[in-house]
């Protein structure tokens, strides 16, 4: 069974096809990037992997389940455009809310050991709307890991991240990989991606214009895909 | 156990922003004050034909300020996109929707509570004589408003014009609801006991939060996802 499998999706924004006729799936333990110019379709693709939009037509499977069922989403972590961090609660309140939403036996543990992971302890009783950019992306990172999901959602997540907290986040999503979890990210930073992906699908106008494993070229050089696979 | 504590949950997590913020909080409670406080300037508080319109004054302010309140209930989840990871999150949409509508729910009882003592100063009335049942037709109304609110506060998030959308939905749907209390809280605040045809009015109130909290608690997925 895919961990995840897209099958014909369609997407219409009014008359205007976002998706067209997506097709691809991942295997338990790939990372797929998901590539794609702005305004390819790329978020609207992880919004509907994330249950957060239905596809028009055709339908996403999680581990062989809807995704839209609430037990699916149980095993998925998402990093999206926004960090769905709240600005008037603490770092600790934060990821201890979290904990408590995906029914975590111990959230006050778990928010601790995240706050750690993420070296955000030290200002574990801070607002969040006094923290920096990259400190709140950082707990972004721990919203979406402290459930121990076995798919990873990652739209932009190394956006506004220091080389510190980029090497921080791929340090967490080789140990996912290596624990035989799932990863999809889409991004514009092309050898961040490569570094890590085992799998690429290269989104144009809504169609997939290029899926398969990544390749020795691809890792050498992050724009062939665009040179072979896209547009003119 | 996991959806109450999930519920208790999303509660304390509105009510805990809503306190460091106080946004709602303070522009519901002094619109409500404001309110009562015009109206006795419009009205001879002494005279018998403002205790006939007593209990409609009274729910007019708590049916306005409450919109401020409700209007922020969703908005509030906005900001960093945060409704997006509430409705990723396994917890189930009536459980997200009871714990918001639970917080709303707190917050307008506070309000009501305290503009009560001041709207029997302002308008020179009793309103303690049956305190048990004036309390008993708060909480049901203002559950009433709040669940309504609630859902049409979850609708129209993602329009531009909430503020002005929200009452224009909220306020025909619950007449029922108003009506009721209106008739009930004058009956109470002139001193007499719910009794004969005025219990028909508290059954309206109990059928009217019934229905309007299954019908929200079945709908809201759809509500939420579309």
């Amino acid at each position: 069974m895919s961990a995840l499998a897209v099958e014909a999706v369609w997407k219409f924004y009014g008359d205007y096809p976002a998706l067209r006729d997506i097709r691809f799936s991942v295997e338990r333990g790939q990372c797929i990037a998901l590539l794609g110019r702005n305004g390819a379709g790329k978020t609207t693709l992880i919004r509907i992997l994330a249950g957060l939009s239905r596809p028009t037509k055709g339908f996403v499977r999680l581990f062989g389940r809807d995704a839209g069922e609430r037990a699916t989403r149980a095993q998925v972590g998402i990093i999206g455009h926004g960090i769905g961090i709240y600005d008037e609660l603490s770092a600790l309140e934060n990821l201890k809310l979290f904990a408590g939403l995906y029914a975590l036996p111990s959230p006050a543990r778990v928010a601790a050991e995240w706050l750690e992971r993420t070296g955000l302890d030290r200002v574990k009783d801070g607002l969040v709307r006094e923290f920096s950019r990259g400190m709140r992306q950082r707990l972004a990172v721990a919203r979406a890991f402290l459930h121990n999901p076995q798919l990873l959602l990652l739209d932009e997540p190394f956006t506004a991240l220091d080389d510190r907290a980029i090497a921080l986040l791929q340090g967490l999503l080789r140990d996912a990989l290596h624990e035989g979890r799932t990863v999809l990210m889409s991004t514009h930073q092309l050898r961040e991606a490569m570094e890590l992906a085992t799998h690429v699908a290269l989104i144009n106008r809504g169609r997939l214009a290029y899926t398969g494993e990544r390749s020795p070229e691809m890792l050498a050089d992050p724009g062939y895909l665009y040179r072979v696979h896209g547009e003119a | 156990m996991t959806f109450i504590r999930q519920i208790l949950t999303v509660a304390a997590k509105d009510l805990r922003s809503e306190i460091r913020t106080k946004e709602a909080i303070n522009a519901s409670l002094s619109f409500a004050l404001v309110i009562l406080l015009l109206f006795s300037f419009a009205f001879d508080p002494t005279s018998e034909t403002t205790r006939e319109i007593a209990g409609g004054l009274l729910w007019l302010a708590f049916a306005f300020a409450g919109v401020l309140i409700l209007n922020r209930s969703f908005a509030r989840e906005l900001q960093n996109d945060c409704l997006d990871m509430l409705n990723a999150s396994p917890v189930p949409a009536p459980a997200l929707f009871l714990g918001k509508a639970l917080a709303n729910y707190v917050l307008l009882v506070g309000i009501e509570a305290v503009c009560l003592p001041v709207f029997g100063v302002f308008y020179n009335v009793t309103w303690y004589t049956h305190l048990g049942q004036l309390v008993l037709v708060l909480l049901l109304a203002t559950w009433g408003i709040t669940v309504v609110g609630t859902v049409f506060s979850a609708l129209t998030v993602n329009l531009r014009l909430r503020e002005i959308m929200l009452p224009m939905l909220m306020y025909p749907v619950l007449i029922p609801c108003l009506m009721a209390a209106m008739r009930l809280s004058t009956v109470l605040i002139d001193g007499q006991p719910i009794t004969g045809d005025d219990l028909a009015w508290l059954r309206l109130l109990i059928g009217f939060d019934i229905i309007f909290t299954s019908l929200a608690v079945v709908l809201i997925d759809t509500v939420l996802i579309g």
